[in-house]
């Protein structure tokens, strides 16, 4: 398979049932996008494909010939963070963290589809993304801060 | 970005950071006895001074003992230390260091000792019995009980300072001036001059120098760090992806593996790995303690390959069904199982005066399931045992892992890794042993053993089963007596026989929460405890007993109030003999202009008061009925753990203490079933999500003489501030979860 994974070419050789969770952290050692369930149960390992946001845990590699993927890794434009991600920092978000690169990344695809979301869309959107630690109120917080500075 | 190379070379960085040419500052009288693991293989001329801070030419290491399982306790660790050594935060960095009888948790034993002091009197022979344990702990590295920031307060801050201090006499030496005219800023010794001499550049002087042995503490006006806002050092790497998990520790040339062992936790009596083993990538299937481990070439090949197993599974050393562990714990009110007699203020032998309640409660197993699954990634050779993975009680994974292989305790070097949650899940050790175990038979082959969410939940050793009884009075508007029996499994017994510790007295923690409420103006209050045999294993669980002691008294005080047609509020402050802990309800209630019950506008509210690990939370929830089910709205919290080290840090845990608790009392359960958990993962226990969250507004006060941790004790609370919530809404007085059992939550 050959798609792309943070702008950069790739060809992959792995079985085609091989979810794209475990070829990022297997064969290509980008350790950010997290294990936490593998049924989409938690959102931790989400990533954005062709531009939206997925669970990286239910798609099969065989199915991403040509695809464009985005990782934590590369949320990042040219060393310059994220508005998201500046927002996370500011906030003081993390607890433990493990969860937190797919609620940056689905928080991320959140605010690119619809810049000033609603409370009840920024629930519904983020509530398939688990938070053992409870940091659910710094991340309310940290998306409206992250949407303050996408719209400045 | 994180490369395979990368990581790799992280992976060993922890804990075997080179520390040749260090100078490594700092002294504690108490560490004394016990060797300082950093003078371990220094070469020629170098000197350790103390376990926590290091300096070579290049870096300043500070050594962060406490596991940070997600509480911030590197962080916490680190601004102890730089406040007195003058550090900003980018001019260090930490480490978890080796475990080592040096880094010995003080607070295990001062916490036991304070909250004791702090009780009613109890005979002799129990309280003996209670404190005869907890000095056995005594030389053991761990993290757990809300220990890390006691433990830390003193010695960290006495270490940092001496090195400070010694950093000055050796500049006095270098440039031959008188050291009471130097001062520090900056990780600088700033000369008469105004020069500022880098603390790299006098590590070689300063290791030729007897460390300062008398230090004073800075006073809190003089403080930088404590009691400020400041980010955490991990924040960044853990909003880019670069925080590295035990889970994403790799080796050169390792296999994966997935251990599937038997889900009733008994022998494995046959199985069949034919289809596993013709799965491209699947490598072997190895035989462990009750089952298998899968190895593969991959972690994907792996899991697949646990999937395609077949197997006959031998029968539950516990009651197979979850009825009979109820009916276990029911029939356990015995003299035979009764452990102690844990407070008895008043007579309560006597016929109650007045208005009589009784009640039973329930609280069942839940699960831990930190969102990082159990893993290690181990080498067993000949000549010894290398383990990395994330764990809370350092010092005792040597032993449990040498005593799989053979080896001797101190062949074993384990690297400690930041975990992704623990919440008492990394107390324990089957992770060890399987990866220990599985490694072994391949001598030489680093494994990398990584659990399926599914493995996890089955092999989880859940929270206590708990049963209570309760007997109250009430007359004249007030409660009058409180005479509570609790049986539930003894987790701490559990523990300590897995830990390889002796046997112990009676469990403070079948009782947690309840013989500690700060109620002693009830006059007649009895608490016993009831050990019951044959229950599914357990382990602690975030504010481990009071996790459901607090649900099990707060839940009865209300009922009992009720009773009495008294207000939850004016009558518990009655009830409270304690100050703190009055202070605490009255600003809670301050904080969300409670007026009783009904808050109008079709919200409700309910309060809850638990003392734990010497921390009084209060809390109040306010719910709404609407037609879908229960929306929670709002949470007001105030909790007093003495000085507040980390006030950005703090106000995060308490908000995560009160979702892990509201979470939970609402859906999370692990039942058993024909032996095995019915639960395998989050879908069937899942905790709170994020539109079930409600505003949850927090305050602390300080007034607490004793510094605490406050990991646990905003838990207790939650559960019966949410019940009584329910009750003041529905009338339906909820005696068990989880509650939505009984009713709907939006």
């Amino acid at each position: 398979m050959q798609f792309t994974v943070n702008g950069t070419p790739r060809t992959v050789e792995a079985t085609p049932d091989t979810p794209l969770l475990w070829v990022l952290r297997d064969a290509l050692g980008l350790m950010g996008t997290k294990y936490g369930c593998g049924i989409a149960q938690c959102g931790a390992c989400t990533v954005h494909i062709d531009g939206l946001a997925a669970r990286a845990c239910q798609v099969p590699v065989g199915t991403l010939e040509g695809a464009a993927v985005l990782t934590i890794e590369g949320l990042a434009e040219a060393g310059t963070l994220h508005p998201v991600q500046e927002a996370w920092i500011e906030t003081q978000v993390a607890q433990c963290g493990y969860c937190q690169s797919g609620q940056i990344m689905q928080a991320a695809s959140l605010l690119a589809g619809d810049p000033n979301p609603t409370d009840e869309t920024i629930d519904a959107v983020m509530s398939g993304n688990l938070c053992r630690c409870g940091t659910y109120p710094r991340i309310r917080a940290a998306i409206r801060l992250a949407q303050a500075k996408m719209g400045a | 970005m994180s490369t395979l190379g990368t990581v790799t070379r992280r992976a060993f960085l922890v804990g075997t950071a080179v520390v040749g040419g260090a100078a490594i500052f700092g002294t504690y009288a108490v560490a004394r006895p016990h060797a300082n693991p950093l003078a371990d293989g220094l070469p020629d001329g170098a000197v350790a001074f103390n376990p926590w801070i290091k300096i070579d030419g290049e870096t300043i290491t500070l050594i962060t003992s406490h596991a940070d399982i997600g509480q911030g306790a590197t962080h916490m660790q680190a601004i102890l230390m730089a406040e007195e050594l003058d550090l900003d935060l980018d001019q260090f960095e930490t480490e978890a260091g080796r475990p080592a009888a040096a880094y010995y948790n003080t607070a295990f034993a001062d916490e036991a000792a304070q909250v004791f002091s702090a009780l009613t009197p109890l005979p002799a022979t129990i309280l003996h019995a209670m404190l005869s344990p907890v000095t056995k702990l005594i030389g053991i590295q761990g993290t757990g009980g809300s220990t890390s920031t006691p433990d830390s307060w003193i010695k960290l801050r006495a270490a940092a300072a001496s090195a400070r201090e010694t950093l000055k006499l050796a500049a006095a030496r270098v440039y031959g001036v008188d050291a009471a005219d130097l001062t520090t800023e900056s990780g600088a010794v700033v000369l008469p001059s105004g020069e500022r001499i880098r603390y790299q550049d006098l590590a070689a002087a300063a290791a030729d120098i007897r460390p300062v042995q008398t230090v004073t503490l800075r006073t809190p006006e003089q403080w930088r760090y404590i009691g400020r806002p400041s980010e955490r050092i991990d924040m960044v790497a853990k909003s880019t992806g670069a925080q590295v998990y035990g889970i994403d520790m790799v080796a050169e040339g390792m296999v994966h593996a997935t251990p599937v062992t038997n889900p009733r936790r008994g022998p494995m009596l046959g199985y069949d790995a034919t289809e596993a083993l013709a799965i491209p990538g699947v490598r072997d299937v190895v035989e462990i303690t009750g089952g298998v481990a899968v190895i593969a070439d991959d972690t994907w090949s792996a899991f697949k390959g646990a999937r395609a197993l077949q197997f006959e599974w031998g029968p539950a050393p516990y009651h197979a069904e979850q009825a009979d562990h109820w009916a276990e714990a029911e029939a356990s009110f015995t003299p035979e199982r009764l452990q102690a007699t844990w407070r008895n203020d008043g007579d309560l032998d006597l016929d109650l005066d007045g208005t009589v309640v009784e009640a039973t409660y329930r609280a069942p197993y839940i699960a831990h399931q930190p969102l990082e699954p159990l893993n290690a990634l181990v080498t067993v050779t000949d000549g010894g045992i290398d383990i990395v993975a994330g764990h809370q009680m350092p010092t005792n994974v040597g032993g449990i892992a040498a005593a799989v292989t053979g080896h001797d305790p101190e062949q074993v070097t384990f690297h400690n890794c930041h975990s992704g949650g623990s919440f008492g899940h990394r107390l324990e050790f089957e992770n060890i042993k399987r990866a220990v175990e599985t490694a072994n038979l391949m001598r030489g082959t680093p494994v990398k053993l990584t659990f399926t969410r599914e493995e996890d939940f089955q092999q989880d050793f859940g929270r206590h089963l708990a049963v209570a009884r309760a007997r109250g009075a009430v007359g004249d508007g007030r409660v009058t007596a409180i005479d509570m029996e609790i049986a539930a499994a003894s987790v701490l017994t559990e523990q300590g026989q897995r830990s390889g510790l002796p046997p112990t007295g009676p469990d403070s923690q079948i009782v947690a929460g309840v013989f500690d409420a700060p109620y002693g103006n009830i006059g007649n209050f009895r608490v016993r405890g009831y050990a019951v045999p044959n229950l599914a294993p357990t382990s602690s669980w975030r504010s481990v007993g009071a996790s459901y002691g607090g649900f099990l008294i707060e839940t009865f005080v209300d009922e009992l109030i009720h009773a009495a047609g008294a207000d939850p509020v004016r009558e518990r402050l009655r009830m409270i003999d304690d100050p703190v802990s009055r202070a605490v309800l009255e600003s809670c209630a301050e904080m969300a202009g409670w007026t009783g019950p009904d808050r109008g506008n079709g919200r409700f509210a309910g309060v809850a008061l638990v003392r734990s690990f010497g921390v009084p939370v209060a809390e109040i929830v306010e719910l709404e009925m609407t037609a879908r089910g229960i929306r929670l709205h709002d949470v007001w919290v105030v909790a007093d753990p003495g000085t507040v080290v980390d006030p950005v840090n703090i106000e995060n845990q308490i908000q995560g203490g009160v979702v892990w608790g509201l979470g939970h009392a609402m859906n999370s359960e692990l039942t058993y079933r024909d032996g095995r958990a019915e639960q395998t993962n989050y879908h069937a226990a899942e905790g709170m999500r994020l539109y079930h969250c409600p505003a949850i507004h927090v305050r602390t006060l300080e007034t607490n003489p004793h510094i605490r941790g406050i990991g646990e004790p905003p838990v207790p609370p939650a559960f019966p501030a949410l019940g009584n919530a329910i009750f003041a809404a529905t009338g339906q007085r909820l005696r068990e979860t989880p509650f939505n059992k009984f009713v709907d939550f939006v």
